[in-house]
């Protein structure tokens, strides 16, 4: 009965091929865009995130600010929990401040949080930045930026050796004046293809000059994001060398900011950065003045996330309502199909159909309609989702729930808007429609 | 096979324009009669055979059709009546357009639930029966008014039917074919013994019928058996 009648509304829609092509057409214009919006925004999202990841969502930072900052969006300068100003803290007011050493985080500090979470930590990158410099052997030269750094740092950072090591916990301890440097200062200090390893550079600072032994080589990465303003020669790449070599001779021995690196999925680290979060806070809890803050990259990733999800969903809505347009043009066609079929009606009536066989003959119309309609839009918006995709040079992501979705959305359409139709076809009365002309 | 007792047919009921159509209309007909009924236009023929087709409802009075009492049925209720007890013959044919003869002959089995290889047989013989054999998947519009209203008829048999309901058969037909088309009604009257109503305002083709029952201002004012048609038919035959 019902693939009967399936049968029926397909022979009635063939008689009319132009006319349910129209009407259709309304139906895959909104399909067709909501899929492909959908298409599109999943792939965005896809790439921004492969994008981010890429600068390592495994990585929490911890940074020590001035807790009125946090407090008060660091405009209002305010003392550390309310209370009354106590005699020689009220440097935290204004932005001038600095912190003590002890109030940064320490190397035993570091030692206690690994131990506090062994199965969260795969390793505490360290950095100090010392500043720029040149490396120069003659005439030739190479600009870098000197990066103090633990071994840990490797685990933090995307860095691809190319020759030789990294920095290793020996060079560390006895502060060895070591360097792992870019194939691109290679490239301009050894342009013969000499072997760097165990070379020593010259690197010139504003008031000395000294001396490393190269140990590894790193592939020098152009990020997408950056917009370099300097001529390709005038590069300035890292120079990476012992934390502890660095900080030789410096007044602060603690550390402003660390990068835990975490282990597990994105809602595991989403999880620890809280944790963490909570960790520092109990331990900074005795400083009035200077806390921590805890920030990954993968909540702000999920923070992004939600922003590009609710701008697909608003551009979702607005196709939905090029689908909404597309149903009311369904039971407009369907409004004319039924009054140009009155004398139809009125027969098939007189034959023994009751009112549900005619209202079901209609519905069934409209429903393939939009259901033909919608597969069509399907067809065509995974197409132009995947064309966009490509050329935006995302990953294709087709969802089957969207796909899914819509069908059954667009049938409902087809239904919804059949069925006024459908019943006034049905309610017609017998009599009337037989002399109906 | 029906009784009609004391029928009255209103229309506006209630209102300043209050209209009767039917005024105490009596008739009884017996199964596997051939009965015409003839009347000048607004004599009430159409509102009549809209009752006895169960198209519409009396506003009063009795009308039992094959045992079954209509006057107080539902209009779904109606509808199977329609199917079951009574098949249409009408003036303009009303095939579904688009739809093949052998489909349109169908319709009132598909409505009745009958199966599609069983559909499918019924329609062919009685297509075959109509002698619409060779055309039954040609579509309404390539078929002649004749052949029209010959698969109409078919239709109308479909359901095995207790009455076959003809409404101006022939009105739309030239002369030479409204003589096949009423050729087939003896037909099916003599060989398959069906009840036939015919409304019709032609009296020559009421003579054609076994009883003639006139319709004047909603009211039955002649109603007589026509012997001369038996002996028409034996002539035929």
């Amino acid at each position: 009965m019902i693939w009967e009648n399936v049968l029926l509304a397909i022979a009635s829609l063939r008689a009319n091929k132009m006319r349910a092509l129209l009407t259709m057409l309304g139906i895959i214009i909104g399909i067709t865009s909501v899929i492909a919006i959908v298409t599109i925004g999943n792939a965005m999202t896809a790439s921004v995130n492969s994008n981010l990841s890429s600068f390592g969502t495994n990585n929490i930072t911890v940074f020590i600010r001035e807790k009125t900052q946090r407090s008060f969006g660091g405009g209002i300068p305010f003392l550390g929990g309310g209370g009354p100003p106590q005699g020689g803290q009220i440097r935290g007011s204004g932005n001038s401040s600095r912190p003590e050493d002890s109030d940064l985080i320490s190397l035993s500090m570091i030692n206690k949080l690994k131990e506090e979470f062994p199965n969260n930590i795969t390793g505490v990158a360290l950095t100090n930045s010392v500043g720029s410099a040149t490396v120069k052997d003659g005439e030739k030269y190479a600009n870098v930026s000197i990066s103090g750094t633990n071994p840990d740092y490797l685990l933090s950072s995307n860095m691809n050796i190319l020759q030789g090591r990294y920095l290793n916990q020996n060079d560390m301890n006895n502060y060895r004046n070591v360097a792992v440097v870019s194939d691109r200062l290679v490239k301009s200090i050894f342009p013969n293809g000499a072997d760097p390893i165990s070379q020593q550079i010259k690197v010139y600072k504003t008031n000395t000059i000294e001396i490393y032994t190269i140990v590894g080589v790193y592939k020098y990465e152009t990020s997408s994001m950056q917009v370099s303003t300097v001529s390709e020669e005038d590069v300035s790449t890292n120079l990476y060398i012992p934390v502890t070599t660095s900080k030789l001779g410096a007044s602060q021995q603690n550390y402003s900011s660390i990068t835990v690196v975490a282990k597990g999925d994105s809602s595991s680290i989403i999880n620890f950065t809280t944790q963490l979060q909570t960790y520092f806070d109990e331990v900074y809890k005795n400083n009035k003045l200077w806390g921590p803050r805890v920030n990954s990259l993968e909540t702000q990733l999920s923070s992004i996330m939600d922003v590009l999800n609710s701008i697909k969903l608003a551009i979702a809505f607005i196709a939905g309502i090029s689908l909404l347009v597309g149903g009311i043009g369904v039971m407009n066609i369907m409004l004319v199909s039924v009054t140009e079929r009155t004398r139809e009606i009125g027969t098939r009536k007189a034959l023994g159909a009751k009112n549900f066989h005619i209202r079901f003959q209609f519905i069934t119309e409209a429903a393939i309609i939009s259901g033909v309609g919608g597969i069509i839009g399907i067809i065509l918006g995974t197409t132009v989702g995947a064309v966009v995709s490509v050329v935006l040079k995302a990953p294709v992501t087709v969802s089957v729930l969207v796909t899914l979705g819509s069908v059954i959305f667009s049938m409902a359409i087809g239904v919804f808007f059949g069925y006024y139709p459908a019943n006034k076809a049905a309610k017609l009365d017998p009599i009337e429609a037989l002399r109906y002309e | 096979m029906i009784e009609i007792s004391n029928l009255i047919k209103k229309y506006y009921v209630g209102m300043p324009n209050e209209l009767t159509i039917l005024k105490d209309i009596s008739l009884s007909i017996q199964e596997g009669q051939f009965i015409s009924v003839v009347g000048a236009s607004g004599s009430g023929k159409s509102t009549l055979m809209n009752i006895i087709g169960a198209l519409d409802r009396p506003t009063s009075g009795t009308y039992v059709l094959d045992g079954i009492p209509i006057q107080e049925m539902t209009e779904n209720e109606l509808s199977e009546v329609r199917n079951k007890k009574i098949g249409f013959v009408f003036q303009t044919f009303n095939l579904i357009p688009r739809t093949t003869a052998l489909n349109n002959v169908e319709l009132p089995l598909f409505y009745m639930g009958v199966g599609k290889s069983e559909r499918r047989k019924k329609a062919e013989e009685l297509l075959e029966l109509v002698g619409m054999g060779d055309r039954m998947t040609h579509m309404p519009n390539e078929l002649s008014g004749g052949q029209k209203q010959r698969v109409a008829i078919a239709r109308a048999l479909a359901n095995d039917p207790a009455i076959i309901l003809a409404d101006e058969p022939t009105g739309a037909l030239d002369s030479q074919t409204g003589k096949l088309v009423m050729d087939i009604f003896l037909k099916i009257h003599r060989e398959e013994h069906r009840t036939i109503v015919l409304i019709t305002h032609n009296p020559e083709l009421a003579e054609q019928t076994e009883r003639i029952v006139t319709l004047s201002d909603g009211r039955i004012i002649g109603d007589r058996l026509n012997h001369s048609q038996k002996t028409e038919v034996g002539v035929r035959a």
